[in-house]
């Protein structure tokens, strides 16, 4: 048996989810800021990949990343590396896709931060970094953790642009998704129902962690209604 | 001391501040929306005005002209929140830690004990703020804010969520606050009972623009407007024809009578009364003066206090009506519903040239 699939969804998965972490954030939170207009505009540039079919999503990746492309001309020139067809394609396209889970649910949970907190830090003279990892993410947490585990659950089983830009290669770009089309495609059900019920299961366990995120925050509310 | 003089554009009314504060409880009074909160985060740095000056202790916080602007961290000026902003993933502890000043040279660790115990929250160091009371959440605000080592203490309405019987306790701790720390002090609300009980001046702002400061018990006696008298608390209300100024003598043509007083002002274009001021006349009482005979039309409240609505002679417009509050326990107490007269002593009445 080949375990290859799952090492490199899940390599390409967490190494997704921490580019879009922090890329995630640090857009939500300079976005929440922003004037209305512009907030729109960028929000609706940045929630597209979420709307968009993954093949399109493909398209503009492999037409910008490709050998042809200006950009993937260069780096092939530079640095003698291949962008598209390589087991890392498929992070491109796991981030583009996922990332605006991220900062959705990111952008929400800034968004219903009370400013008052961050005054209160300030003419506290704490310096605007601690301000932010140590009272707006710590007070965000639930939100961030929630956008987190969506943003990894989407790119673990990202299908559609990854398959453009990363191909089906056994042992060398082959995803747990891409695995269970090519063990369809050739007639091989035994092995394309292991991937799938593999793939269930993490799924399965990754909505477990999102659901028992919100039951944490719940029995805390009680206790303040309780108070008052 | 503080120098305090902006202009800043806001929705529907420009903000136009101009006081200043030494080692006293200054209050600012206004309605809700007239732009308090907003003077005093201007003043802690969290918003920038369109142009002006300000300073504090020496120190110029925001200078137009010269193009400064200090950042909060840099100004030194404790903000209470009106709901105390405490850091909600924080314990009580870390919270009063997280207002420490790493640059004092003192050991955070002993002077947060210190503030526990002086705060008297012994046994809650551990708590989530959202495990305390209104009191208790307050308290740790102050603390923290005075760890902080401000120059300048500015409260946000610090009573207006309290409950009656909590209200007193803490404004007598927050009246030997201010006297233990001889600081500035800036209180914004829209409550007259906050300025009457923990105030020394007061400014009251209406629309962005505020007033001269004043004592607090000048506010009562010569409010300096319609609006600012209304806020200190007064009813009634009459437009007025000076009979004879000299004498003091004028007509109350909202109430429909003369009255006196002496100290009229030349220009006056109203007079006003606390509904306090006045007082029920027995038949054999005579040789009064500001006599207003008056028809009660409601009357309600069982306590020692009771609240009167009474007509008067006067035209009737709105503010033709009397609004009166009379002690019961007074022998002078009207029995029943019906006719009565009144009295107002001549230096209860106040004048406004609006």
């Amino acid at each position: 048996m080949d375990w290859f699939p799952l090492w490199n969804s899940l390599r390409i998965a967490a190494i997704s989810t921490i580019v879009i972490f922090f890329s995630g954030i640090y857009a939500a939170w300079y976005i929440a800021k922003l004037p209305r207009v512009l907030k729109g505009i960028l929000d609706v540039i940045l929630t597209l990949p979420l709307v968009l079919p993954p093949t399109v999503v493909g398209f503009f990746l492999l037409k910008m990343l490709g050998p042809y492309s200006a950009f993937g001309n260069f780096i092939l020139k530079t640095a003698n590396t291949r962008l598209v067809m390589e087991w890392y394609s498929a992070i491109f396209a796991s981030v583009v896709v996922a990332f605006p889970l991220m900062y959705r649910t990111a952008r929400g949970a800034f968004e219903s931060f009370d400013p008052d907190l961050l005054s209160a830090g300030q003419t506290l003279g704490m310096p605007n970094w601690k301000i932010f990892w140590k009272i707006v993410l710590p007070t965000c947490k639930q939100g961030i953790l929630a956008g987190t585990v969506l943003a990894f659950a989407r790119a673990l089983g990202e299908y559609g642009a990854t398959s453009m830009i990363a191909g089906y290669t056994p042992g060398r770009t082959a995803t747990i998704s891409t695995t269970v089309y090519q063990l369809w495609r050739t007639g091989d059900d035994a092995r394309a129902y292991l991937w799938v019920l593999i793939n269930v299961a993490i799924s399965f366990v990754v909505l477990l962690a999102i659901n028992s995120l919100e039951a944490s925050q719940s029995p805390k509310r009680s206790v303040q209604e309780l108070e008052r | 001391m503080l120098i305090a003089k902006f202009r800043k554009q806001l929705h529907t009314f420009e903000l136009d501040v101009d006081f200043q504060a030494e080692s006293e409880v200054l209050g600012i009074l206004g309605p809700s929306g007239c732009g308090k909160s907003m003077t005093l985060k201007c003043i802690a740095g969290i918003e920038t005005p369109d142009s002006g000056y300000m300073e504090l202790d020496g120190v110029v916080l925001y200078d137009s002209v010269r193009k400064i602007n200090l950042t909060p961290q840099d100004r030194r000026v404790g903000y209470l929140f009106q709901h105390y902003a405490l850091f909600p993933t924080m314990t009580v502890e870390q919270n009063l830690l997280a207002g420490f000043r790493p640059d004092d040279g003192k050991d955070p660790h002993e002077e947060v004990q210190q503030a526990i115990h002086g705060l008297k929250l012994e046994g809650l160091e551990k708590k989530k703020p959202n495990m305390l009371s209104g009191g208790q959440m307050q308290r740790v605000a102050l603390g923290r804010i005075l760890l902080n080592q401000p120059k300048i203490l500015m409260l946000d309405e610090p009573l207006s969520a309290m409950d009656q019987f909590l209200k007193w306790r803490v404004q007598l701790e927050l009246l030997e606050l201010f006297e233990r720390l001889q600081k500035t002090v800036l209180l914004v609300t829209h409550n007259r009972e906050e300025i009457f009980q923990l105030c020394d001046t007061v400014t009251v702002l209406t629309e962005g623009k505020n007033e001269a400061k004043q004592t607090v018990s000048e506010l009562f006696t010569a409010p300096q407007s319609l609006s600012a008298s209304i806020l200190a608390g007064c009813r009634n209300f009459s437009r007025i024809e000076i009979i004879d100024q000299t004498q003091g003598i004028f007509k109350a043509l909202d109430w429909g009578v003369t009255l006196h007083s002496s100290k009229l002002p030349l220009n006056a274009k109203h007079c006003g009364a606390y509904s306090q001021s006045f007082e029920v006349i027995n038949g054999s009482d005579t040789g009064l003066q500001n006599i207003i005979p008056v028809t009660c039309l409601h009357r309600f409240g069982k306590g020692a206090i009771e609240s009167l609505v009474c007509s008067t002679p006067g035209e009737s417009s709105g503010d033709s009506v009397l609004y009166l509050e009379l002690n019961t326990n007074k022998s002078s107490y009207p029995e029943a519903s019906g006719e009565f007269q009144l009295t107002i002593r001549p230096e209860d009445l106040i004048f406004f040239d609006s």
